[in-house]
């Protein structure tokens, strides 16, 4: 059967070119490598090699032709024993497909959208039931996340931590105190300061098996890291057609602390939330921290776990329970309340537990969710909420533009328009960056003052 | 703690060591191991410039303390002779770039202990109105480039400033100082390799204390002789004892004028120590007390300078009391001025965000 010999694509954005020589004519033999023609596009001229053996039978498109299109039949190549008669008793070679679709599935906005593309919604479970009478123990969130390492550390030995300081010092905030008493040089690893190389290593070793704990300082120095977290770690599952992923936790804490001025102080929920492929997650309390770290760590995914320095020292009720695992996905319920929803996350939750106190004796009764994990984000639980209050102010400290509440926002927009009473209010840290100054710093975050603000504007109370 | 492989001790013997490089530029080999001779004017001057610091640093600590400073504070106290031989040897015009252990650096380039303390204290009368604290101070008029809180990400900014003296062809030179541990970034080799291959005028001062935070030099570091860091892009390196002023002079004198002269880029490892901990939270129990009271009884930088100066009979004890009260006045002076200045205008907030 006659071969079609096809105008070829030269470079990835080449759609036409310019057919400016033919250097071989009809019943020349060629063999494979031979160069055939000429092709001009706007950046170059290159030469067309033969690919296959015969004897060209047709020029179809002749020389000095423009605009040929990529993939348009330009000769026809005649193999053993075939007459030119051949030509044409074919049909028409069809133009290959792109392999574009002509318009790309549309990314569906709610999950009542049926699109045959749309992501299958994994239904998340509840937090697991706590049996009566279970002991409940003051825990501070650094020890509840240190227990959740060892405790996931000594179930699995694919586990280990590696970071600056995490081993000998143990820990810059002593989040990982005793694990190299525990558990050894081996997998308790002092790195180096190189954000970027260790970052890529613990990626790597996820690649091959293990289960790496990569702790960053804070997370101001993960943007040193930034390309390993976004470029490998969340897109090598896809990339590799699901071969292949990255079952890693980057942790550390994250936002501001106080006064260490705009190089240190910067909260990121929002930036690795825009991210397919992360999983995001950012506790407030001990026992999330907990439950959601052992979560993490078991997780097949890269799991992004903001702490916060400024919760480190604070003490929370974690149950005391052989293995308190919690669901990632799941927002919590942090205080029932009617008149309206403030959902918030991590340190954000100290403004919106005071506030509902405040609010609560002027007698508005606010129902408090804690977002907890960021991506994927709980949208169920905030409609149901929305839908009995009506009304929903979101609190970070992040920047306002492009905000985990920005997100919420629209979210809840386009799938619960009919029962908003009030626009959206989104409280959040000033578009500014971190100032050192004390009396600047207090301005530049958000406050209680300013989530009661909100509330009162959305449930038109003065 | 793990031995120090190839460790580097700020003693004179034996610290010199020149790099070979394949480049047919081949730097003095003298460079780490002469000694500038320093008149009694010079001594004198370097005695008051070291002075200034370490009381200025005193007292930071001190108002740290007070809670008049917060956040991170990291002081310079032991590496007094660092920047202020470094200095001694720069042109008018050169630039300085440093991390976050900054103060000294500041006060070496002629920056006022009233406009630095003042920033400590986060007031508006600082050199950034308030906004940038200890870490974050800039001043354009004394060619003092920051004041950056990312560990290694200075060097590329102080190569950049060299790109920029090369390409107005200023005849100016980049002093760029960053630390034992900043040394292991990557892009302080993707520096090292664009500063080279451009010939930019740059002199790269590591300032190995000894330490990274809790993590001594050979517990991170493959190669711990940071001179020998630039072999692979034909820099060349050499150690300096950074403890007498006079040597880190020479040193620096031999390497600005290698830069300036167009020869490229140079390595100066100053071989120090650190008194304090990493930054005032920091415990320091990854090293011995006796370890830091050898640093000081032995090695201390203002004590060899004073220690001259009395042998040869160029200052009385009552001579040099004079000038540490004049020094504690200047620091007692600034202290109570960066008390008393008022926190800036909340109007602050927004200014200087972009132009
Ligand atoms: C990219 C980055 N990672 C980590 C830190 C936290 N950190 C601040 S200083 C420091 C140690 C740096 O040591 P070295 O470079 O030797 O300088 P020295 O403090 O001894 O002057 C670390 C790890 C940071 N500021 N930036
Ligand atoms: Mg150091």
């Amino acid at each position: 059967m006659p071969i079609d010999i096809l105008m070829p694509a030269l470079s990835p954005t080449m759609e036409e070119g310019t057919l400016s020589k033919w250097l071989k004519k009809e019943g020349d033999q060629v063999t494979s490598g031979d160069v055939i023609a000429e092709i001009e596009t706007d950046k170059a001229t290159m030469e067309v090699e033969a690919v296959d053996e015969g004897t060209i039978g047709k020029l179809v498109v002749p020389e000095g032709s423009e605009g040929v299109k990529v993939n348009a039949v330009i000769a026809v190549l005649l193999t053993d024993g075939e007459s030119a008669d051949a030509i044409g008793s074919e049909k028409p070679a069809e133009q290959p497909k792109s392999s574009e679709p002509e318009s790309a599935p549309a990314e569906p906005q709610s999950a009542s959208d049926a699109v045959p593309a749309a992501p299958v919604a994994a239904s998340v479970p509840s937090d697991p039931d706590i049996p009566e009478g279970t002991e409940m123990v003051p825990t501070t969130v650094r020890e509840a996340l240190r227990d959740a390492m060892a405790e996931e550390m000594r179930a699995d030995g694919d586990v280990f931590i590696m970071g600056e300081e995490v081993a000998e010092y143990q820990g810059a905030y002593k989040i990982t105190q005793g694990l190299l008493q525990e558990f050894g040089a081996r997998r308790v690893v002092d790195t180096p300061i190189t954000e970027h190389g260790f970052a890529g290593v613990g990626v790597g070793a996820a690649m091959a098996g293990l289960k790496p704990i990569v702790e960053f300082m804070t997370f101001n120095f993960a943007m040193q890291a930034m390309d390993q977290i976004i470029n490998s770690a969340a897109k090598t599952h896809y990339m590799s057609g699901g071969q292949m992923s990255a079952p890693i936790v980057f942790r550390g804490p994250n936002g501001a602390a106080a006064r260490v001025g705009a190089q240190h102080s910067q909260c990121f929920a929002a930036w690795y939330s825009h991210i397919p492929g992360l999983t995001v997650i950012a506790p407030y309390g001990a026992a999330d921290a907990k439950g959601l770290l052992k979560a993490a760590i078991r997780s097949p995914n890269p799991v992004i776990f903001l702490e916060n320095e400024i919760l480190y020292g604070h003490t929370f009720d974690v149950p005391k329970m052989d293995d308190f695992v919690l669901p990632i996905g799941k927002a919590r319920i942090h205080r029932a309340g009617k008149d309206v929803t403030i959902v918030s996350f991590g340190i954000g939750m100290n403004y919106a537990v005071k506030a509902a106190d405040e609010l609560a004796g002027m007698g508005i009764d606010a129902e408090i969710i804690d977002l907890r994990t960021i991506r994927p984000m709980d949208m169920p639980t905030i409609i149901e909420s929305v839908k009995k209050t009506g009304r929903l102010v979101t609190v970070e400290e992040g920047f306002p533009q492009s905000s985990v509440g920005t997100e919420i926002a629209t979210r809840v927009m386009q799938q619960a328009f009919d029962y908003l009473d009030a626009p959206v209010l989104t409280v959040a840290g000033k578009d500014v960056p971190m100032p050192y100054a004390a009396n600047l710093e207090k301005l530049a975050l958000p406050n209680v003052d300013e989530v009661i603000a909100a509330v009162k504007a959305v449930t038109y109370t003065a | 703690m793990a031995p120090r492989k190839n460790a580097a001790s700020p003693n004179r013997s034996g610290v010199a060591k020149t790099t070979k490089t394949r480049s047919a530029k081949t730097a003095k080999p003298v460079i780490g191991t002469e000694i500038a001779e320093f008149d009694r004017d010079q001594e004198i001057a370097a005695y008051r410039e070291m002075l200034l610091i370490r009381r200025f640093e005193e007292k930071a600590g001190q108002l740290y303390g007070m809670g008049f400073i917060g956040g991170f504070c990291h002081l310079y106290i032991g590496q007094e002779a660092v920047v202020s031989g470094i200095k001694l040897a720069m042109k008018d015009g050169d630039q300085m770039i440093t991390a976050y252990r900054d103060h000294g650096h500041m006060l070496a380039c002629g920056m006022t202990p009233r406009g630095v303390m003042a920033e400590l204290t986060g007031r508006q009368s600082g050199y950034s109105h308030g906004k940038g604290g200890s870490m974050h101070m800039f001043s354009k008029e004394k060619h003092f480039y920051g004041g950056h809180g990312i560990v290694g990400a200075q060097v590329s900014l102080g190569t950049g400033l060299g790109f920029a003296n090369r390409y107005s062809d200023n005849g100016n030179v980049s002093v760029v100082f960053y630390g034992d541990g900043a040394s292991n970034q990557g892009q302080v080799y993707e520096s090292f390799n664009m500063a080279e291959l451009w010939d930019l005028p740059v002199v790269f001062i590591v300032e190995n204390n000894r330490y990274a935070m809790g993590t001594s030099v050979s517990r991170a570091s493959a190669q711990t002789d940071f001179s020998q860091r630039g072999v692979s892009f034909n820099i060349p390196g050499h150690q300096v004892d950074g403890m007498d002023v006079r040597a880190v002079k020479a040193a620096a004198e031999a390497a600005l004028e290698h830069s300036r002269s167009g020869k490229g880029p140079i390595i100066l490892e100053m071989l120090t120590y650190r008194y304090r901990g990493h930054s005032m939270s920091d415990p320091a129990k990854y090293r011995s007390k006796d370890e830091v009271q050898k640093m000081r009884s032995e090695h201390d930088p203002i004590e060899q300078v004073k220690v001259r100066l009395l042998e040869k009979g160029w200052a009385s004890e009552d001579e040099l009391k004079a000038i540490d009260k004049s020094v504690r006045e200047i620091v007692a002076d600034s202290a109570e001025y960066a008390q008393n200045e008022p926190e800036p205008d909340p109007s602050e907030l927004y200014t200087d965000i972009v132009l």
